[in-house]
């Protein structure tokens, strides 16, 4: 790929102040996504369609730029009839502004000789009347969306100020029937969706690799719950814990050596180690008589978080991991569990029980500033997208379980529900170069 | 004239048979697949049965008390496989003695027998802090039984959490049903 013209980033503070992330939704095209709440100031982008020189691409990129933006919440789609621009096409900067869009998107989708396609964008600045961002990839047919995807990543960059997500991925469960679930993996808005897993048996807590090539989670397919770690590209799988009693809440050490996993062998719940390759004795990290169990890295690898009701109810502390200098983080509320952190450290997202509602909420590790981030009431499994913008959730509405998001300030807020079937245990993967 | 089936499968296990015991050491796999279109005999290699004195006699066999697993005796305590447990209690209630203690004996006196307790939860908060709470209610189960005598490897505690619930629906009846353990033979 050739980068065209780059200039110096043109950022909206204000905007990036509110910024959020894009919208995960799943399963083959389906899913629906509502938007229930947008950022106060959405960014004016005028987004034309790609020129094809007449063919039809096997997709939209055009269209499918202008649903990622959208879903974000922070910008606001400005017609630009059915006209396709082309990527070199002269742009009336003036013409644009007047129709309100603050910045265009023009590109053009040209086969090639070989079968793949030439796909071109330029993004402007219609205030300053400049190039932003530009660039060119040779994409096979299978290939457009996701470049699509990244395009719509360097267009969220430059005008937000913040890395985009739309071209990560997400993995989530699904129960179709009563004995029949599978653990998907789909693009960020839900497209592409693919099974990496299908069982009679339950399956929960997804989590990934720092790569994002492998997934641990707990299928209870034998029986009894028993943590793998699955190569995605290959479905090679192998469990890393399977002794006696229950095996559950795979969390990667950040170098990605390690598992922390609530075993029982002590007959109650605790937190131990166990290699990312399987085989070899358990470490145990937590030595109390309550639970211990939803271990998490943080991102610095200095602490592990965890849920324990050694106090009663169940609340977050952390430790060394090591297991040593345990202390409690979370004080209000007497239910406090599944302690995630924001990539830069600063952010615990958890869910918590207030007054019979069951919230994620945010906690600044900083300064003890909480606040509750969604507009649902029976979250369950918060997840950081990797830009740390959004948090992504379960919950339930009408009695079926759905995916939901909300920016990590609470403004801007999604919801995803497929046609059939209960959705639960999303978990956002993390950037792929 | 074409073999039967029966002697072409038994001359597939001779063949299979001699390739195991002349070279145990190669996959089974790998040996050639037997056709024997010429080879089988044309009768049946199995012995006719002894003829009956009267072939419409009908000889009658009483079973032996005892031959019916008590487990599967309706009339049974053993028969009653759950413990049901209130809102976040984890101890069992004494109206589910009489089937644990039933358990109990059965495991003490059959050694060979072994089970798995699975803990169970309503559907309520954190997926895997419920997992870790329907172990509770298993551990205590095992407990119980392991007082009265039966082995530590006769019995595995695991959970189910929230995961697998036996009633659906957000209603104190439903939860009531969920809040449970199952004692499963294996």
């Amino acid at each position: 790929m050739v980068a065209l013209i780059r200039r110096p980033p043109l950022l909206r503070r204000c905007l990036a102040a509110l910024a959020l992330l894009a919208l995960p939704l799943l399963a083959q095209a389906q899913l629906r996504i509502e938007i229930t709440g947008v950022g106060s100031n959405q960014f004016p982008v005028a987004v034309a369609r790609f020129d094809a020189g007449g063919s039809t691409p096997p997709e939209r990129v055009d269209e499918i730029i202008r649903a990622n933006l959208q879903r974000s919440g922070l910008f606001r789609l400005i017609d630009t009839g059915a006209a396709p621009m082309a990527e070199t096409a002269a742009v009336d900067h003036a013409q644009w502004k007047g129709r309100g869009a603050d910045a265009l998107v023009v590109g053009s989708v040209t086969r090639l000789a070989d079968g793949r396609f030439d796909l071109r964008f330029r993004l402007y600045d219609t205030v300053k009347q400049v190039q932003l961002d530009g660039l060119s990839y040779v994409s096979s047919a299978a290939e457009l969306r996701l470049n699509a995807h990244r395009i719509s990543d360097r267009i969220y960059e430059k005008l937000t100020g913040d890395r985009g997500v739309f071209a990560t991925r997400i993995a989530y469960v699904v129960q179709t029937a009563r004995s029949a679930y599978e653990l998907q993996v789909a693009d960020a808005d839900g497209g592409n969706a693919q099974v990496a897993l299908r069982s009679r048996e339950p399956i929960m807590s997804p989590a990934w690799s720092f790569d994002g090539t492998q997934l641990a989670y707990v299928s209870f397919e034998t029986g009894k719950p028993v943590v793998y770690v699955h190569h995605l590209p290959t479905g090679q799988r192998r469990p890393v814990a399977n002794f006696r009693g229950s095996n559950s809440a795979p969390a990667w050490s950040p170098d990605g050596r390690q598992l922390a996993v609530a075993l029982t062998l002590s007959g109650n719940t605790q937190i131990y180690l166990v290699g990312a390759e399987g085989g070899g004795a358990p470490r145990r990290l937590t030595q109390s008589a309550a639970i211990d169990t939803e271990p998490v890295w943080s991102p610095d690898g200095r602490f592990i978080y965890f849920t324990s009701d050694r106090g009663g109810g169940p609340q977050i502390y952390r430790m060394a991991p090591d297991g040593s200098g345990v202390a409690r983080v979370t004080f209000n509320g007497d239910y406090n569990v599944s302690p995630r952190l924001s990539p830069d450290g600063r952010l615990l997202a958890f869910v918590s029980r207030r007054g019979g509602r069951f919230q994620v909420f945010t906690l600044d590790l900083a300064n003890g500033t909480e606040l509750a981030i969604t507009d649902t009431v029976l979250d369950e499994s918060p997840s950081f997208a990797p830009n740390g913008r959004l948090v992504l959730y379960a919950t339930e509405v009408g009695g079926r379980g759905i995916l939901a998001s909300a920016s990590t300030d609470g403004r801007v807020r999604t919801r995803l529900s497929g046609p059939a079937g209960s959705v639960r245990e999303p978990t956002w993967g993390p950037f792929i170069q | 004239m074409k073999p039967t089936a029966p002697t072409l499968s038994i001359a597939a296990a001779a063949f299979a048979a001699l390739v195991l015991a002349g070279c145990a050491s190669t996959p089974l796999q790998d040996a050639p697949v037997p056709v024997t279109e010429k080879s089988a005999p044309a009768t049946p290699a199995t012995t006719p049965p002894t003829p009956a004195a009267d072939p419409r006699a009908v000889a009658r066999v009483e079973a032996a008390p005892g031959t019916v697993d008590p487990l599967n005796d309706p009339a049974s305590p053993l028969s009653r496989r759950s413990v049901f447990f209130d809102f976040d209690q984890f101890v069992v209630k004494p109206e589910f003695t009489p089937v644990i203690e039933a358990h109990g004996r059965f495991l003490a006196a059959n050694k060979n027998r072994r089970i798995v307790v699975e803990g169970n939860t309503d559907d309520r908060g954190s997926r895997e802090y419920n997992l870790a709470l329907g172990q509770k209610r298993a551990e205590a189960v095992k407990q119980r039984l392991t007082l009265l005598g039966v082995a530590d490897n006769q019995v595995e505690a695991v959970s189910f959490g929230e995961e697998k619930p036996r009633a659906s629906g957000a209603t104190e009846e439903a939860w009531s049903q969920n809040r449970r353990a199952d004692i499963v033979y294996r």
